[in-house]
């Protein structure tokens, strides 16, 4: 009996990768255990071991192959003794395999919609195609090879590459001293972090999530954000405290909290929650240069997507200036970070049916951009915000606050707010997705304010 | 603990000597006419009084050099003062003035001295140790042979920070000097009511960390263990622990009846191990000093508390418009 093998996720968020790879051949004998192909995804090459027992009989993925979808089949195995013919799947049905597999993803794999203008470089500036990781990756070494005193300190920030590879050859360039690995130690390396901030150095603290950053909460609070003010004004502390936020996929309440509510709460502390890969790049490079306590939410899911992004020996985006990515008269829709996809998929999707969405990306949280929000509203006479944090004491309410006492009579009707529900995240795939707000969500909360 | 130290023992000069007593003297008229202030109601919220540990804050002071820093708990007057901070912007930040270290916005917790590399005057216990081999993580970075002090008590040694941080300054020999001030109550709780170590400085070890226990009501005692430890430091070896055993003699802070111990223990500490009587009979047993040079000390020290609560009384407050600023640096 004929068994297809199929290509694996190797990570959470994993939907597709490169087959580098095959370390057997057809008609080779397979036994349990043994590695069979390298398998290369967006942060690491992979072994893959056999879990079957047989005979190759097909490779169906030819070695070098990028852009395989998980669970399409990449080999068959089959009893010794029976033909290869005995599982007759084709190359081509293989490579149509994908869509339903990505479609079963947590979020669509969409390539951003890229605005027509940018605020942040002048027009005509030529582009470049870049992940989020690449720009997270090529901000930080800019600054390091612009000022000796900026180093990263975390875990797997250095041997390991990054534990989602953000730090990848940044050891290999910067060396041990300014790539620091340390141990499992949250509290500890913050604190330490911070003391050698005051001392004259810019850290850049890479939290493997925010999850983990509930560990060293206090001394962001307390010591980095409070102290200026409580020294009357002596000891800033110039530090990044940057990481993945947020869902990433499948795993579970406590490694899937949206902290931007909580962390924009702090005065003293700056907070930034990039979507393009542009953004990261020039807020990461303004962040490091601030010299404040700067809270940098990244996304797990968000990593591997790919962007525009200036292609310019230095450009810094400024914090407190909001991104209109689309351009609406209807109704407004407020967003920040990976939320950004399901608002613009919703903008999409309404104008279809006649709805022009205006969409502001925020791209920091502390300060806001208030003025462009309450701009588009006088403009559009309604609000949409939408978020992956918990809906008690979420951006979007103070937003909606904000709007209510300085925009009340522009509005047409009650702002609301689109938000993760208020329970802690599920495992179960159908739960989850239930959990986490949707383009769907968004769409049906502009239709609700625009009555329709 | 043993009795009085013996006057022969004495391998300091008359200068050093003289400078201990006046330095201790200072921290202790200082804190005492704070405590008045705070009954008079001008110093408000929480103040901790450093009274009968000034040994361990000066003496270890004795074996710096310009560029070593130091970090310690909100029990901080003591600090600042050895540290050479003025008497003056230490009070009016007491009574939360404007002319106050930080402008009145920090208070008795909350006050630091980039000039004089004093980095607070931390309210949540234990913080100030990551916070310490931090700095010290910058000085080796930058390759200088600065040493910091990391002052924390032993109710803050129960923290899990503390030994996350003494792994990592062993692992990366930063140069800091962990100082325990054990003065045996972590505000009310006796030290064999928290722990059954014996020692503290013995937690080090697990870690590779070299450390001692001191007298630290012993201000000569307190200077010969810090030279070894800066020497330490300072060589490349990593950090050092000192386990300070001192004792405070008033409460917690303003507000702690102090119901947990006997009056005959505090009195008890105070006639046979007071740090300021001790330095006082070496200089007057052996002649270093006479009454009338230590009464002249005592006035001058007395004019320039006096002075401090005088300029703490009449600093304005702060300007409403400071409530905005320094948010942000």
């Amino acid at each position: 009996m004929a068994v297809d093998v199929l290509m694996p996720a190797l990570s959470p968020t994993m939907e597709e990768g490169t087959l580098a790879k095959w370390l057997v051949a057809e008609g080779d004998m397979v036994k349990s255990g043994q590695i069979i192909a390298e398998i290369e995804t967006d942060k690491a090459t992979m072994e893959f071991e056999a879990v079957d027992e047989g005979k190759v009989g097909r490779i169906l993925v030819a070695e070098g192959t990028s852009g395989v979808k998980v669970n399409t089949p990449i080999m068959t195995l089959v009893e010794d003794g029976e033909s290869a013919d005995a599982a007759p799947a084709p190359v081509a049905a293989a490579v149509a395999a994908p869509v339903a597999a990505a479609a079963a993803a947590p979020v669509a794999a969409a390539v951003a919609v890229v605005s027509k203008a940018s605020p942040d470089w002048p027009a005509g500036t030529p582009m470049k195609t870049m992940t989020v990781r690449e720009a997270l990756r090529e901000a930080m070494a800019e600054e390091m090879r612009d000022n000796p005193n900026v180093m990263l300190m975390g875990e797997e920030v250095g041997e390991y590459q990054g534990a989602y590879k953000i730090s990848q050859g940044l050891l290999d360039e910067f060396g041990p001293k300014r790539i620091v690995d340390t141990p499992i130690t949250e509290a500890g390396f913050t604190g330490i972090a911070i003391g050698a901030a005051w001392g004259g150095l810019n850290p850049i603290v890479e939290f493997m999530t925010f999850n983990f950053a509930m560990q060293a909460i206090d001394h962001i609070l307390n010591s980095a954000a409070k102290t200026n003010y409580m020294s009357g004004g002596q000891l800033g502390c110039p530090i990044v405290f940057r990481g993945a936020n947020g869902a990433a996929a499948r795993v579970g309440a406590q490694h899937s909290q949206d902290y931007a509510a909580w962390y924009a709460a702090i005065p003293g502390l700056r907070v930034v929650m990039p979507y393009s890969a542009s953004d990261a790049k020039g807020l990461l490079k303004q962040a490091i240069r601030d010299p404040n306590p700067v809270i940098f939410l990244e996304n797990e899911i968000m990593y591997g997507k790919s962007f525009e992004v200036p292609d310019l020996a230095d450009f810094t985006i400024p914090f407190g200036k909001a991104r209109i990515w689309r351009e609406g008269t209807d109704v407004t829709i407020v967003s920040f970070g990976i939320g950004m996809t399901y608002a613009l998929e919703a903008a999409e999707q309404l104008a279809a049916e006649g709805i022009s969405a205006e969409v502001i990306d925020l791209r920091t949280l502390r300060p806001i951009d208030y003025d462009t929000v309450l701009a588009s509203v006088q403009k559009t006479n309604r609000c949409v915000t939408v978020e992956e944090g918990f809906p008690v004491g979420s951006i979007g309410d103070h937003l909606a606050s904000t709007i209510m006492q300085r925009a009340f009579d522009y509005l047409d009707a009650p702002v609301v707010t689109c938000t993760g529900k208020d329970v802690p995240m599920p495992y179960a795939a159908n739960l989850e997705k239930l959990a986490l707000v949707t383009t769907a969500d968004v769409v049906a909360a502009v239709k609700s304010v625009c009555y329709r | 603990m043993a009795a009085k130290k013996a006057p022969e023992k004495s391998n300091v000069s008359k200068e050093e000597l003289l400078k201990f007593y006046r330095e201790m003297l200072m921290i202790r008229r200082f804190e005492e006419k704070a405590g008045q202030l705070y009954g008079m109601g001008l110093i408000g919220g929480f103040c901790h009084l450093y009274i009968g540990q000034e040994a361990v804050v000066v003496g270890l002071e004795a074996c710096t050099k310009e560029g070593d820093k130091r970090i310690t708990s909100y029990r901080d007057h003591g600090h600042m003062l050895a540290c050479g901070m003025e008497a003056n912007g230490v009070m009016a930040e007491l009574t939360g003035r404007e002319g106050g270290y930080s402008k009145g916005k920090g208070g008795s917790m909350h006050m630091f001295s980039r000039e004089k590399h004093f980095y607070g005057g931390h309210g949540i216990v234990g913080a100030q140790v990551p916070l310490g081999a931090g700095l010290a993580f910058a000085d080796k970075y930058k390759g200088n042979d600065n040493v910091t002090f990391a002052y924390f008590g032993d109710g803050a040694a129960n923290q899990g920070q503390v030994y996350e941080t003494y792994n990592m300054a062993e692992l990366w020999d930063l140069p800091v000097i962990f100082v325990i001030e054990n003065n045996h109550y972590a505000m009310g709780t006796s030290q064999a009511r928290s722990t059954k170590s014996e020692t503290l400085f013995g937690r080090g070890l697990a870690y590779g960390i070299a450390g001692e226990q001191v007298d630290g009501m012993d201000v000569l005692a307190v200077k010969e263990a810090g030279e070894k430890a800066v020497a330490h430091c300072r060589a490349g070896k990593g950090p050092y622990i000192l386990e300070m055993m001192t004792y405070r003699y008033r409460g917690h802070s303003m507000s702690d009846p102090a119901k947990y111990r006997t009056r005959e223990e505090v009195e008890k500490m105070k006639s046979e191990k007071d740090a300021i009587e001790h330095v006082r009979d070496l200089l007057l047993n052996s002649g270093l000093a006479s009454d009338e040079d230590l009464k002249a000390i005592d006035k001058s020290i007395k004019e320039v508390v006096n002075a401090s609560a005088e300029f703490a009384k009449a600093s304005p407050e702060p300007a409403l418009s400071e409530l905005w600023t320094d948010i942000y640096a």
